[in-house]
């Protein structure tokens, strides 16, 4: 069953589109990997997707319901969470609260709880009471998981979440992936890292300036397509 | 002249002035909105509890009581509908429209009530004293002052145990990313106003027991309550009581001296820890 959908979706900053035609699917249980160098269009669309840009009610679809006209806080109570880029961990906060603020807009119980994301990252526990911005960059990306895990999505959409840290600490990250898959969540990755995006996602799309320019299994796609599809090569060749 | 006496009065009238600041504090620290407003609308609720009062006969606290939650309601509304549009990367539309309202307030206010000057009537309560000692302490500065402390702990209990303080919290921090965690920041703004409308309520129902008023008196209120946030340091409640009372002390101290230094010696008080301490003693906000 698909789960989530965008249609032609578009997206502009003022006079600078950002967007032209977006069409993806994620189906139920499913990962999907978007990947693409930067400015391709990955943030914007998970700002498009999540309901922090608004686009036309039926350029997107949530188990069949256009939900593309709604802000984020009806978006994410309806069950599609975000990773957002760059963690945005509130500072005020300690790492306990910024967990629980998480669960602020769905009020009903599931897979997840703070005992849970305990134990998938259990340093946080020991750092429960530092404020959130105390922690090391791998910590912090934790905390921002388990507060969008916190409202217990179907849907996980992850923005960039290895930008800025050390490889050791991207596969302690990514580690978790195959727990939060078990949960039963649908999972979006976005990412510049392609190797780890492969590993973990059943399926990719690649984007270039605001376009889609390759999907498949990721099990099926070729380095070489992929090189193309994210630098443009091919593009350039076939037009 | 009795010393003790001087600073008890003054340590119990800083309690009003940390009322008159707690509510512009909340507002300022959640939304960094600053409420030119905020004195006008502690006398706006002054006469609501006197019309109350008058209206049904009933006690002043009773009448606070009723006014409470019709003042959260009118602050909530007029933070969701009138407010949130002023908010944003610009300081300039919400200093605009709140002097707008003030002189609104005042003026639909002398239209109701006319300029006469006013004071919620308490009986004998008015002039009911404790004595301790030496010096007497009166009934109504006491209340006032222990208000404010509870006032204080029931708004830090909210804003750093509850849930709706930690949205609160989130929501001052970063609008955009509340919004991902399912807060409504419009709402949560509207909830913060309201919030500290019922704290001008309890403002007003000691200043309106304690001496007269009338329309004009909200600009003043206004300054006791600035000089109040910014000595004690923004973004601290009990610094805010702090800072009342250093207000408190100071006037009752120049009042001692002679009559007419009271508020004068108020705000030199103020301008002294400006230029001493110019981010106040317990500041708290990072910005």
């Amino acid at each position: 069953m698909t789960l989530l959908q965008t249609h032609a979706l578009t997206a502009r900053y003022g006079d600078f589109q950002a967007l032209f035609g977006i069409d993806i699917t994620l189906e139920a249980g499913e990962t999907v990997a978007v990947i693409g160098a930067n400015g391709a269009g990955k943030t914007t669309l998970m700002r498009a997707i999540s309901g922090v840009l608004a686009s036309a009610p039926e350029q997107i679809l949530f188990e069949g319901q256009p939900i593309g006209a709604l802000a984020s806080p009806e978006i994410v109570t309806r069950g599609i969470a975000m990773v957002p880029e760059g963690r945005k961990l509130f500072p005020s906060l300690t790492v306990e609260e910024n967990l629980l603020i998480g669960a602020y807009g769905t009020k009903g119980s599931g897979a997840w709880n703070l005992a849970r994301i305990y134990d998938l990252f259990p340093i946080l526990k020991e750092r429960r009471h530092s404020p959130g911005t105390a922690l090391s960059g791998g910590q912090q990306q934790m905390v921002a998981i388990g507060r969008a895990l916190m409202s217990n999505p179907k849907v996980l959409l992850c923005d960039e979440i290895s930008l800025g840290l050390a490889p050791v600490v991207i596969k302690d990250i990514y580690a978790a992936f195959p727990q939060i898959k078990a949960s039963g969540a649908s999972i979006v990755i976005v990412e510049q890292d392609i190797g780890h995006a492969l590993k973990v996602a059943d399926r990719v799309y690649c984007m270039m300036e605001g376009r889609i320019t390759l999907s498949g299994r990721s099990s099926e796609v070729s380095r070489e397509a992929i090189h193309a599809a994210y630098f443009g090569a091919g593009v350039h060749e076939h037009h | 002249m009795n010393i003790i006496d001087t600073l008890v009065q003054g340590i119990l009238l800083g309690g009003l002035y940390a009322l008159f600041a707690a509510g512009l504090s909340i507002v300022f620290g959640i939304m960094r909105l600053v409420n030119l407003a905020h004195g006008d609308l502690i006398i706006f609720a002054a006469f609501a509890i006197l019309t109350i009062t008058s209206m049904l006969g009933l006690n002043p606290f009773v009448s606070a009581l009723i006014a409470a939650p019709l003042m959260f309601g009118a602050g909530w509304l007029l933070q969701y509908f009138l407010l949130n549009r002023t908010l944003g990367k610009d300081i300039l539309p919400p200093l605009l429209v709140t002097f707008g309202l003030s002189i609104i307030i005042q003026n639909g206010l002398l239209q109701g009530f006319a300029a006469d000057s006013r004071r919620v009537p308490l009986g004998s309560l008015e002039s009911a004293t404790i004595p301790l000692g030496a010096i007497n302490i009166g009934v109504m500065p006491l209340l006032t002052f222990l208000s404010a402390i509870v006032v204080i702990v029931g708004l830090n209990t909210l804003i750093y145990r509850a849930p709706i303080g930690r949205a609160f919290r989130a929501t001052s921090d970063d609008p955009v990313t509340a919004g991902l965690m399912g807060i409504r920041p419009q709402r949560i703004f509207a909830t913060a106003t309201g919030l500290a409308m019922v704290v001008v309520t309890v403002a007003a129902l000691y200043l309106g027991t304690r001496a007269n008023f009338d329309p004009s008196a909200g600009p003043s209120r206004l300054i006791y309550a600035f000089e109040a946030v910014i000595i004690g340091g923004l973004g601290s409640l009990w610094g805010t009581l702090a800072g009342g009372v250093v207000l408190g002390v100071a006037q009752t101290i120049g009042a001692t001296i002679n009559p007419e230094w009271q508020i004068l010696a108020g705000h030199i008080a103020f301008l002294a820890v400006l230029a001493f301490k110019p981010r106040g003693f317990f500041p708290r906000a990072v910005d």
